[in-house]
């Protein structure tokens, strides 16, 4: 059977793994957005916390995925087979790239800008909040925009601990020797790939300032 | 208003014995010995090369920086015991770069201190009209632009209408006429020192360059590796016998030399 037949006879069942593929990006990039931009703000003032928090951040991107989700099934109430395990795995490396580019973003101000709003009268907070985030916004958005790539590649493989998606096309498309099957999962997940990238890059162009 | 010996109801600043080093290192002096007073109303110029520590001493006004050893009084108060943010919010400050904010508009810049201020807005957007035209903008044609769609000229006028917008009676500027081509910079010198003589305010203003000095200074603060070596009303500075005087006044020689 070609690739298209089985597209056409199978779509009801990609459409649906495509979208349990978006909601696991969707909710681990939530998560990871939660945690790592108010994280990149304290640590601009908090130099050892930014060691740390940056260190570990680039230990969990090192670690090969298909081990980081081995290494998180046998742990209680995080671990486990299933959706919970693969999103904790997904948020663990989303972090880094949020982390870094928010940390740089805010750091990476103009010191006459910055020295400026001192010398105004602007608290540590105002200049956070009123300029530093603002002149940084288009770069926390390349951040995340990196992430949400890596994090829809990496939630295909997800599907070997149970966790659902595009992935599971492609494993049993491998299992079966069957090219139409990983197809099936391959060339959506690319594609949700590539429009993601290109929706946040023009985000991103958007909210670039000066 | 310039008299050299003023009483301390005049006094606008003093340095008292200031000392300023870097972490506490007193070999590492940036500034020794200061010991200044400015009166209310004077433009008080401070020459040096870089590194001679005139930038510290601007810093050390507006609290971005604290003495390592004795005072700095603005208008009676050791800046140690006051708050640096209301104590900041009373002095314009302007730096060589502008310093704008490049999301803002040049109204939202210009009414920054009133905004933070909590004036109401109908009065920042008058004081935002009144500032603009006071530096020879259009407010109809510069309000809503962003500091990118402006010269360089243009943007330090904005930077000086920012730093005049709640009418502080201290100015600071740092080098603020150092990065325009001589054509702009003598423009805003003139029109500098014209704003000057009419808004009567306290003015310290850093430069390295000598004809600056003398166009706009009541008195000139020469200072030389961290120390005040000269001080003197300019025509009678030009004369002083100090080899850092004649180090200055043979650049202006040069210039002048050129020129002609």
């Amino acid at each position: 059977m070609s690739p298209w037949n089985f597209f056409l006879d199978h779509r009801a069942e990609i459409f649906s793994a495509t979208l349990d593929h978006l909601i696991l990006v969707v909710i681990s990039m939530d998560i990871a957005i939660a945690i790592a931009v108010p994280l990149g703000m304290l640590i601009v003032r908090h130099r050892h916390l930014r060691v740390v928090s940056l260190g570990i951040a680039s230990v969990f991107q090192t670690i090969p995925s298909l081990a980081l989700f081995g290494f998180l099934i046998p742990i209680p109430f995080i671990g486990g087979i299933g959706r919970r395990t693969a999103i904790v795995a997904l948020v663990l490396y989303a972090l880094l790239p949020i982390l870094r580019n928010t940390y740089v973003g805010l750091t990476g101000i103009d010191s006459a800008i910055l020295e400026a709003a001192e010398a105004m009268g602007m608290t540590t907070t105002q200049i956070l909040l009123r300029v530093r985030l603002p002149l940084a916004l288009s770069v926390i958005l390349a951040g995340i925009r990196t992430a949400t790539v890596i994090t829809i590649g990496v939630a295909t493989i997800a599907a070997a601990i149970g966790a659902g998606g595009l992935g599971t096309f492609i494993f049993r498309g491998v299992a079966m020797v069957n090219d139409s099957v990983i197809l099936a999962g391959a060339i959506p997940a690319a594609l949700l790939a590539i429009i993601a990238d290109l929706l946040l890059g023009l985000l991103e162009r958007r909210l670039k300032v000066a | 208003m310039n008299a050299k010996l003023a009483a301390p109801s005049e006094v606008a600043i003093e340095f008292r014995g200031v000392y300023y080093h870097i972490n506490d290192i007193p070999d590492r002096a940036i500034v020794s010995d200061i010991s200044l007073i400015i009166p209310h109303g004077e433009t008080l110029v401070l020459l040096g090369r870089s590194g001679s520590g005139k930038t510290t001493l601007l810093r050390l006004i507006n609290r971005m920086l604290l003495p390592s050893q004795g005072q700095v009084l603005v208008e009676g108060r050791a800046t140690t015991e006051s708050d640096p943010i209301r104590l900041r919010r009373g002095i314009g400050y302007v730096i060589q770069e502008a310093g704008l904010f490049p999301h803002f508009t040049i109204a939202e810049n210009v009414g920054l201190v009133p905004t933070l201020e909590k004036w109401d807005s109908a009065r920042i957007a008058s004081r935002v009209e009144e500032l603009l035209r006071l530096v020879g903008l259009d407010p109809a044609e510069f309000s809503a632009r962003h500091p990118r769609e402006l010269s360089g000229g243009q943007r330090q006028r904005v930077g000086v209408a920012r730093a005049l917008a709640a009418d502080p009676p201290i100015l600071l500027l740092d080098e603020p006429f150092g990065a325009l081509d001589p054509v702009t910079r003598a423009e805003l010198q003139r029109e500098f020192s014209a704003l000057v003589r009419r808004l009567h305010k306290t003015i310290v203003f850093v430069t390295h360059d000598i004809r600056e000095a003398v166009l706009l200074g009541s008195r000139i603060a020469l200072l030389y590796q961290g120390r005040l070596v000269a001080l003197a009303a300019p025509q009678e500075f030009l004369r002083l016998d100090h080899p850092e005087v004649h180090a200055f006044t043979a650049s202006l020689a040069l210039t002048n030399g050129v020129s002609q």
